[in-house]
């Protein structure tokens, strides 16, 4: 009767840890379908009006007062510049640059490169002093004083966007593009990239009536654009998208990039992690009670534990 | 005195119909040079040869898309603006607004807007339009192969005196 009633107990507590176990992990499930803020502010940059006049660059210089940089803006060898055998990339002192690509059989292709202000932001996810912030206007801003400098956004983010001081011995820090946050986003207004542009490349509006202008401009230009929308669905959507005339890998576009966010990686496993730490050391020490009843713990250490072996024997 | 007032009529008609028919293809009071500078600011006005651009393109609608009474190239614009109809407005900036464009446009109820929502603004319109088409027939589509930079150019744009000095501090990574 005993082993019956212990058998019945260990088959219930079994299936109650199992029905916890998933509890947690579909609501995390839940949670990673977050599609942005509803009036979450957006920018369409279509690749094909692109020409790398670089004046946005230089209005980003100027708007978030960065430093001289090395060479002038309407320079254009820095698309010929290659370091680490890449291409150029966003810096401390440059949120956003415009790279050169030569897809085969079709004229050079210039991509604008700044933050993207995911949805669902994996430098935000990776950051363990709560630094980053998604703002329900669209943008994802941080907070330089609470950076401690680990570096972990930079290893996260799917883009390769956030930059470091390394100059700074001291107190090195993230800098990256927020949108114009500060300066004009909070107020409505476009950032000074998108305002700047002579070919406005870039249009500025809500991201889901943004979305339904790059599809239209696909629709109604027929065999002009690559029937995609660079960031419309990567890495959970991306406040910032792409529209252009060749294949996106082919304008240095990562496109083996997930649809899902990149914490639905992690999502299932972190929820656990707090049901572990809070159930396993009761039900582990239930699961002991029960399996040393009615035995004494009066002997010595060697001498129980013979018997012990001996009684499943 | 019928017969009078018959060829008179007649005559006003033949007279009215080849005026209509010239007006139609191309004179309209054209002006030879337009100076393009509402948006002066880093770069001086375009003293744009008007007259020459006229000769050299097929059609008004290359630049001017149906205002002008020409057949529109666009099939989608065509649905509507069959390019028989002249309009009052021919200028680019009598449509292309100088402000930045919003996407708010998509929602506003108005005909204007319901087909007309991805306007580019009035400074767009000019490159995208100039520089578009310069790209295709190889003209010149260099920034100051048209408009020379101005003082506030040159500082915005780090260049000429305002060009950076080599420094021991090269960037960073």
């Amino acid at each position: 009767m005993g082993k019956i009633t212990r058998r019945k107990f260990l088959a219930g507590s079994a299936a109650g840890g199992a029905a916890l176990m998933l509890t947690p992990a579909q609501k995390a499930l839940a949670a990673g379908s977050f599609e942005g803020f509803p009036e979450g502010m957006g920018v369409l940059v279509d690749l094909t009006r692109c020409v790398g006049c670089r004046t946005c660059e230089a209005a980003c210089n100027v708007e978030q007062k960065l430093p001289e940089p090395a060479l002038p803006f309407d320079d254009t060898s820095v698309f010929d510049e290659i370091k680490h055998g890449q291409k150029r990339r966003t810096t401390d002192k440059a949120y956003t640059i415009v790279n050169r690509y030569e897809p085969e059989g079709a004229d050079p292709i210039y991509r604008k490169i700044q933050c993207n202000h995911c949805n669902e932001p994996a430098c935000l996810t990776s950051c363990f002093v709560n630094a980053y912030k998604k703002t329900p206007e669209g943008a994802v801003i941080y907070n330089e004083k609470v950076c401690v400098g680990c570096r972990n956004c930079m290893i996260a983010c799917p883009f390769h966007i956030p930059a470091y001081t390394y100059h700074s011995v001291l107190n090195p820090v993230i800098k990256k593009c927020i949108f114009c946050y500060d300066t004009r986003l909070k107020e409505g207004r476009p950032p000074a990239c998108v305002e700047s542009c002579p070919q406005q490349v870039m249009t500025f509006g809500k991201r889901n009536d943004l979305m339904k202008i790059a599809h239209d401009r696909i629709k109604k230009n027929p065999g002009k654009y690559v029937n995609h929308v660079y960031g419309e669905k990567e890495v959970g959507g991306t406040g910032w998208f792409y529209l252009s005339n060749v294949p996106f890998e082919e304008a240095g576009f990562d496109t083996d990039l997930p649809n899902k966010p990149i914490i639905d990686n992690v999502k299932d496993f972190l929820a656990i992690v707090p049901m572990v730490l809070t159930i396993w050391p009761a039900l582990f020490t239930g699961f002991h009670l029960l399996a040393t009843k009615g035995k004494s713990h009066g002997h010595g250490d060697d001498h129980s534990h013979d018997e012990q072996e001996g009684h499943g024997k | 005195m019928v017969n009078a007032g018959k060829q008179l009529m007649v005559g006003l008609g033949v007279l009215l119909l080849s005026s209509v028919l010239a007006i139609s293809c191309y004179a309209m009071d054209y002006p030879d040079e337009v100076e393009i500078d509402v948006l002066a600011n880093l770069y001086e006005a375009v003293v744009f040869d008007h007259a020459m651009h006229v000769d050299l393109t097929e059609g008004c609608a290359d630049c001017h898309h149906h205002t002008t009474g020409t057949p529109v190239l666009n099939e989608y614009c065509a649905k509507c603006h069959d390019g028989k109809e002249e309009m009052d407005w021919v200028s680019c900036q009598d449509c292309h607004s100088a402000g930045p464009v919003s996407a708010e446009n998509l929602n506003n109820p108005k005909t204007d807007f319901i087909y007309h929502n991805d306007k580019p603004n009035l400074k767009a319109a000019y490159h995208l339009n100039c520089i578009g088409c310069h790209q295709e027939v190889g003209g010149p589509t260099g920034c100051e192969d048209c408009h020379a930079k101005t003082e506030a150019g040159d500082e915005f744009y780090r260049s000429g005196e305002f060009t950076p000095k080599k420094s021991a501090d090269s960037s960073g990574h």
